[in-house]
């Protein structure tokens, strides 16, 4: 169970927590790692808690199911933690040594003294974003906090390459390979329309990813910067 | 669609060129039913299997499957599915947890007249209070149904068991349904690579004069039950003829031993079977034991591991003699009673090594610290 990376998405029904998951478990795999990607659910609506899970490895990966013991937690909504919007409870529960929290949300969420002193305990650095604002200010959508989480992930933990990010995103949501080989490829007239769509959408959520990677703050917890 | 070529079935299971795809337990069904050359699928939704039949009809759109419809319920599609194997068609379809158990009637009957239809569960809770999420109870439930059946661990398992279970289903001397069981979510909606044969290739159609009783043939079994109701006749030919069949079809499903062995290698797969401690169980269960053994084996505990492919058939000589050697036996699994441990008490001599357990049942994750925990015990 080492060499492993386990990442637990934490988030609210709508809010591409299981996209992102496959983006990432997709860019691993391309990156020439082993990974493995899923979700868990209940009824599907919007705004119901949804997980999903990514492992990424250099050997072959056969543990299924929900990740208990997460190296990194990414939270895409403050409900999550303040509604206990989450399949964990307490949120972090279940965290490794030395692991990474990254929560959205456009304020720092005030922790209560004894979870600060966990949060200690364990090592763990916690990162906050306003992923959801990000979204709609770069991505011109809501939509976009996942790729805002996702490009948050990249600034504190870059543990897939960014070429492997933007073919995912092409194969993801261009329903092919045709784009995957970039720019340079040679497109029949048929596919243009839809190819300066999709680039654009992929240019977009690219920025998104960019910019929120440099977005991403430390909470101090009243301490040093 | 592009153009698909008939191959020796050896060929898409063994190809010389493979394809990698990065894909979905439900997306490797529909890879899976792009290459076996289905003629029929019918649907009818319910978590976590709906995305695999929904695919399955993106395949009759895109025009490899050439009669798809959704059905009104799961006894209807049962029934439905039933309908075109017996006019002589290959037919796939897929349900699982409660639209098992509300199709139920139909498992038996399909098995009863010798139908090689085959259908994957999707296996989820079915008890109340209700639960979407993995639990495989429901297959506690088709032990003793007549079909044969088959557990898939991870979504290559289901592409491959789905592709071969066709041939298996299909041979004169078994022709009885094959249901290839994976567990929700864990199997399902993970996803995971799997190596695939070229779209190209395609398996031979199913061969209608293959099978082993008549079409539609009111004076013989198994038509004939349907015509003259046994239990209203009671004399004794009739019993006879009731009994006979039952046995005939039990028959059938040991005949699949040898070919389920062909093209499935074998009904168990084993890691360090001489070990001192082994895990044995079937489906994902058997994918936390292997974290398990490793974190086992590098401590240095001895430790071993088997994973029943074939439920039905069960690989009874091979479970009784490597339990010989073993001194304690762990069977993991994900349900409440412990079907798999009875199974295994079943064909073994000394039932007493059986550790029954650890059991995770209505939708949680079963740690493989657990089956840790249990090995641990053992060690002492």
């Amino acid at each position: 169970m080492d060499k492993k990376v386990s990442i637990r998405m934490s988030g609210l029904g709508g809010q591409g927590v299981v996209t992102a998951a496959h983006i990432i478990g997709s860019a691993a795999n391309k990156d020439g790692k082993f990974s493995t990607v899923n979700p868990f659910f209940g009824a599907e609506k919007r705004l119901a808690p949804a997980e999903s899970y990514v492992r990424i490895s250099e050997e072959k990966i056969y543990e299924r199911g929900e990740i208990l013991f997460p190296d990194v937690i990414m939270i895409f909504h403050p409900h999550v933690i303040t509604l206990g919007k989450c399949y964990t409870m307490p949120f972090y529960e279940g965290l490794q040594e030395n692991g990474i929290i990254i929560i959205n949300s456009d304020e720092p969420l005030e922790f209560k003294q004894e979870d600060i002193e966990k949060f200690k305990s364990m090592n763990a650095t916690l990162y906050h974003i306003p992923a959801t604002r990000l979204g709609v200010e770069i991505g011109g959508t809501e939509l976009a906090t996942n790729m805002s989480m996702i490009g948050s992930l990249l600034g504190v933990y870059p543990l897939i390459s960014v070429e492997s990010l933007k073919e995912s995103l092409a194969e993801r949501f261009g329903g092919g390979k045709f784009i995957a080989s970039g720019t340079t490829a040679a497109l029949d007239d048929a596919l243009k329309g839809k190819y300066e769509q999709l680039a654009q959408l992929i240019e977009k959520n690219m920025e998104v990813i960019e910019k929120s990677s440099e977005q991403v703050r430390k909470y101090t917890f009243g301490q040093e910067g | 669609m592009i153009t698909q070529k008939i191959v020796d079935p050896e060929k898409i299971y063994d190809p010389s060129e493979k394809e990698s795809l990065f894909i979905t337990g439900s997306e490797a069904v529909k890879e899976a039913l792009r290459r076996a050359n289905v003629d029929m699928a019918i649907a009818y939704p319910i978590t976590p299997q709906s995305e695999s039949m929904h695919l399955a009809g993106d395949l009759f759109a895109e025009g490899y499957i050439k009669e798809y419809f959704r059905g009104e319920n799961e006894f209807a599609v049962m029934s439905s599915v039933a309908g075109a194997a017996m006019a002589g068609v290959r037919v796939f379809t897929a349900t699982g947890g409660p639209g098992t158990l509300r199709a139920f009637e139909l498992f038996p009957t399909w098995a009863g007249a010798r139908l090689p239809i085959v259908c994957s569960f999707m296996t989820r809770g079915i008890n109340s209070p209700l639960t979407i999420q993995p639990d495989t109870i429901e297959m506690a439930c088709l032990l003793d149904s007549g079909i044969i059946m088959l557990h898939a661990e991870t979504a290559q398992d289901l592409y491959d068991m789905i592709l071969r279970a066709f041939m298996i289903a299909e041979k004169t001397d078994v022709h009885i349904p094959v249901g290839v069981f994976c567990d929700g979510f864990f199997v399902t909606h993970t996803r995971d690579t799997v190596e695939v044969a070229p779209a190209e290739m395609k398996l031979p159609p199913y061969d209608a004069y293959s099978s082993p009783v008549p079409a539609m043939d009111m004076e013989n079994a198994p038509f004939r039950h349907m015509r003259d109701p046994f239990v209203m006749k009671s004399n004794f030919i009739s019993y006879a003829t009731h009994a006979s069949w039952q046995q005939e079809v039990m028959a059938a499903c040991e005949r699949s031993r040898k070919y389920i062995q062909q093209y499935l290698g074998s009904l168990i797969e084993t890691e360090h079977p001489d070990s001192e401690i082994l895990i044995i169980s079937s489906g994902t269960a058997i994918s936390q034991g292997r974290e398990a053994m490793k974190s086992a084996r590098a401590m240095g505990l001895d430790v071993g591991l088997v994973k029943i492919k074939s439920i039905r058939p069960f690989p009874e000589e091979e479970i009784r003699l490597l339990a010989r050697n073993a001194k304690h036996i762990i069977v993991p699994e994900f349900n409440r009673t412990g079907w798999m441990a009875r199974e295994i008490k079943s064909v073994i001599e000394d039932t007493t090594k059986v550790i029954a357990g650890p059991r995770v049942f209505g939708g949680m994750t079963m740690p493989p610290e657990s089956i840790l925990d249990e090995i641990r015990r053992c060690s002492k």
